[in-house]
């Protein structure tokens, strides 16, 4: 039986990794914004075999709480296991570019207050010398594009600090796995048309716990994503800037 | 975001404003903002029962609430599928009541269809097992129906086909299993009486159903493949529920013709041994086509009807036969069709099951066979008998209201709890519900 601390449990792709972890028979705690929303999960959890479960509720931009967060946790589940950061919004790129503040908003949420309880959690398991962190970051962030480069640029600061972290902590027996999911059909992405490359969370979620069991470094969900990533990280800027993508 | 749906048979096709939310609370929005609209689960429902210009998908609502382990009593929402049910019942010595041909649909749909399955003689259908159902009103408000609780609204509701409300969730009550595996006897009946015969002797089995050779002609008309079933008392509860192989696109629907469809047919009759019994799991005892994902896209781009009646007992056998010399006759019957005899109605106002025999088959959607079908129907109608909404695509109005008595009481419950004009499909206005 292995401890998961949630971040952001609410989120599709976090809540099917859940459900694999419960009918694990592990024990799972949940932070997220909506208590009503995470209470089902709870429930559904049990259910579905968790060994226990316990929730917490916070808005992860509250960062002066992040060491609270991780006290409660701790203190219902005993050390931790594993680490999943999944909590995230999709940015409005259009508005963004007309409002300073909603884009350093949208920036704090999906880089800043992940780095803030990256830093406490990081600390934490290089004392006790085990754990897994496991971050869901983007493809988006690999290159930063005319369509949602505010978005793209948040997760490319998760994907070089996590890079970081991973080399500060490989000799501290901590592992962290860089996720980088494509497109993925949930209520974060349903104002989407939907083509063939886009995927549902349950197979998503099945890839992130496959990758947290071996251990890997970084991983594109689903494996196909390096090939295009690679296409787009090799075309070069004076070509790049003319086309839309 | 408007998006073309539509039912397992790929016909009809409609666009139509999909919405999905996340969280019942959000749904229960949903009915309040938007206007005339339909529940839509799986989309397992074979004609245009879950089509509608708006459509609200329950497929995020899908979270267990509560299982009591000792009692079997289960609760959740409706957009679980009974597939994700059987994974955390079966190993705990549970199963579902009654179940379709199918785990691929939702909680929701298997009660607003009032499914029924090959133990319908015995038990009956789905929303008989079903202990309470919490749904939004066309008003907005959220209440509970059961046979205790607004019981007008429970019996409209079970089989309702959505059209009284939104489901949220409902509390069923599991059956318990020693085993998941299953001790099948396979019985070989040469023609439909027969056939009818075995049905009539073997109606203590828990699970009986046959596949029957529509194709078959003279004095092999109607021969069946009658299978019988019984939950194993060992072998231990494992359940292996894999993902399917998918059938990728539609294959060119030419691979479905006369020629395959007799070759396929006499093939699974002349493997079938009389009287043999067998040890098999459960999912493929119970669904065996869910091992291929897809498959009504063998059926290529037009898509297919599923013709699925009942008829009374009385003068069965002979209208039976009737029913099957117009379907060999028309050469178009395709494999896989099912003969069942059912058990007794219930009380649900739009319940299919009556006691009788039904037959379901798939005809490839072209010209002829869309007459052959409207030919059925009038038969059916002549027989006394009556069609099953969950299967239909083209059934007429004066047939549906000639064959459902309740359809007027029905339509005063709606009107009572406010889903007059609130919820509506395709299906409903073709069939002149209000």
């Amino acid at each position: 039986m292995k401890k998961i601390l949630i971040i952001g449990a609410t989120s599709a792709i976090a809540e099917h990794c859940a459900r694999i972890w419960a009918a694990r028979g592990d024990a799972i705690h949940l932070v997220a914004r909506n208590e009503q929303h995470v209470q089902v999960l709870a429930s559904d959890l049990k259910v579905r075999g968790a060994s226990e479960v316990t929730t917490y509720c916070l808005d992860l931009n509250n960062v002066d709480r992040h060491e609270e967060l991780l006290n409660a946790a701790d203190e219902l589940l005993g050390s931790i296991d594993i680490v999943l950061f999944a909590h995230g919004t999709l940015s409005n790129q259009k508005s963004c570019e007309l409002n300073v503040q909603e884009t350093l908003t949208e920036i704090h949420t999906n880089a800043l207050s992940s780095i803030s309880l990256l830093t406490l959690i990081a600390n934490r398991f290089e004392a006790e010398k085990s754990g897994t962190i496991c971050v869901i970051s983007s493809v988006a962030g690999d290159r930063g594009r005319a369509s949602n480069y505010i978005y793209g640029s948040a997760k490319a600061m998760v994907t070089a600090f996590t890079s970081g972290l991973r080399q500060r902590l490989h000799k501290s027996n901590v592992a962290v796995v860089t996720i980088k999911p494509g497109f993925v059909d949930t209520p974060m992405t349903s104002e989407f048309k939907k083509g063939f490359l886009w995927v549902k969370p349950d197979i998503v979620s099945k890839l992130i716990v496959k990758a947290i069991d071996k251990n890997k470094s970084e991983s594109y969900v689903p494996g196909f994503w390096w090939i295009l990533m690679a296409i787009v990280k090799s075309i070069p800027e004076k070509i790049f800037r003319r086309i839309s993508l | 975001m408007t998006t073309t749906i539509s039912g397992w048979g790929n016909y009809p096709r409609q666009e139509s404003k999909c919405m999905k939310p996340s969280t019942a609370a959000l749904l229960r929005a949903a009915v309040n903002r938007e206007g005339s609209l339909i529940a839509r689960g799986m989309g397992r429902s074979y004609g245009d029962s879950a089509n509608a210009h708006k459509v609200l998908t329950t497929s995020y609502c899908n979270h267990f609430i509560d299982f009591d382990e000792h009692t079997g009593k289960l609760t959740a929402e409706a957009g679980i599928t009974l597939r994700e049910i059987l994974t955390v019942i079966v190993p705990k010595g549970w199963f579902l009541p009654v179940t379709p041909g199918t785990s691929y649909v939702t909680l929701g749909g298997a009660l607003a269809s009032d499914v029924h399955g090959k133990n319908h003689h015995s038990s009956g259908t789905f929303g008989q097992h079903v202990k309470s159902i919490s749904m939004v009103l066309g008003t907005g408000e959220v209440v509970t129906a059961s046979e205790d609780e607004n019981p007008d609204l429970f019996h409209a509701t079970c089989g309702g086909m959505g059209l009284t409300g939104v489901i949220l969730s409902a509390t069923i009550q599991l059956i318990t299993i020693r085993s998941s595996l299953i001790n099948q006897k396979t019985i070989k009946a040469d023609c439909i009486e027969t056939a009818c015969e075995a049905f009539e002797e073997n109606i203590n089995a828990t699970y009986s159903v046959a596949w029957i050779d529509c194709l078959a002609k003279g004095k092999s008309l109607g021969r069946s493949v009658l299978m019988l079933g019984e939950h194993a008392e060992e072998g231990g509860l494992e359940v292996d529920i894999k993902d399917p192989v998918s059938v990728p696109f539609n294959t060119p629907s030419a691979l479905l013709n006369s020629i395959t469809m007799k070759t396929f047919n006499g093939a699974y009759w002349h493997k079938a041994k009389h009287n043999r019994t067998q040890i098999v799991p459960l999912m493929p005892y119970f669904y065996p086509l869910d091992a291929i994902g897809n498959w009504n896209k063998l059926y290529g781009k037009s898509g297919f009807l599923q013709f699925q009646c009942v008829i009374p007992k009385e003068n069965g056998i002979a209208n039976m036969r009737k029913l099957l010399t117009e379907i060999t006759e028309s050469g178009e019957g395709s494999f896989l069709a099912v003969l069942k005899q059912f058990g007794k109605v219930n009380d649900n106002l739009l319940s299919f099951p009556t006691e009788g025999y039904t037959l379901a088959l798939d005809f490839k959607l072209n010209e002829s066979t869309m007459q052959t079908v409207s030919r059925l129907e009038a038969m059916t109608l002549d027989m006394g008998g009556r069609l099953y909404l969950t299967k239909d695509a083209v059934m007429q109005e004066s047939t549906f209201k000639a064959t459902y008595p309740n359809w007027e009481k029905f339509e005063a419950v709606r009107e009572k709890y406010g889903a007059t004009g609130k919820f509506s499909s395709a299906q409903s206005k073709r069939l002149g519900l209000a």
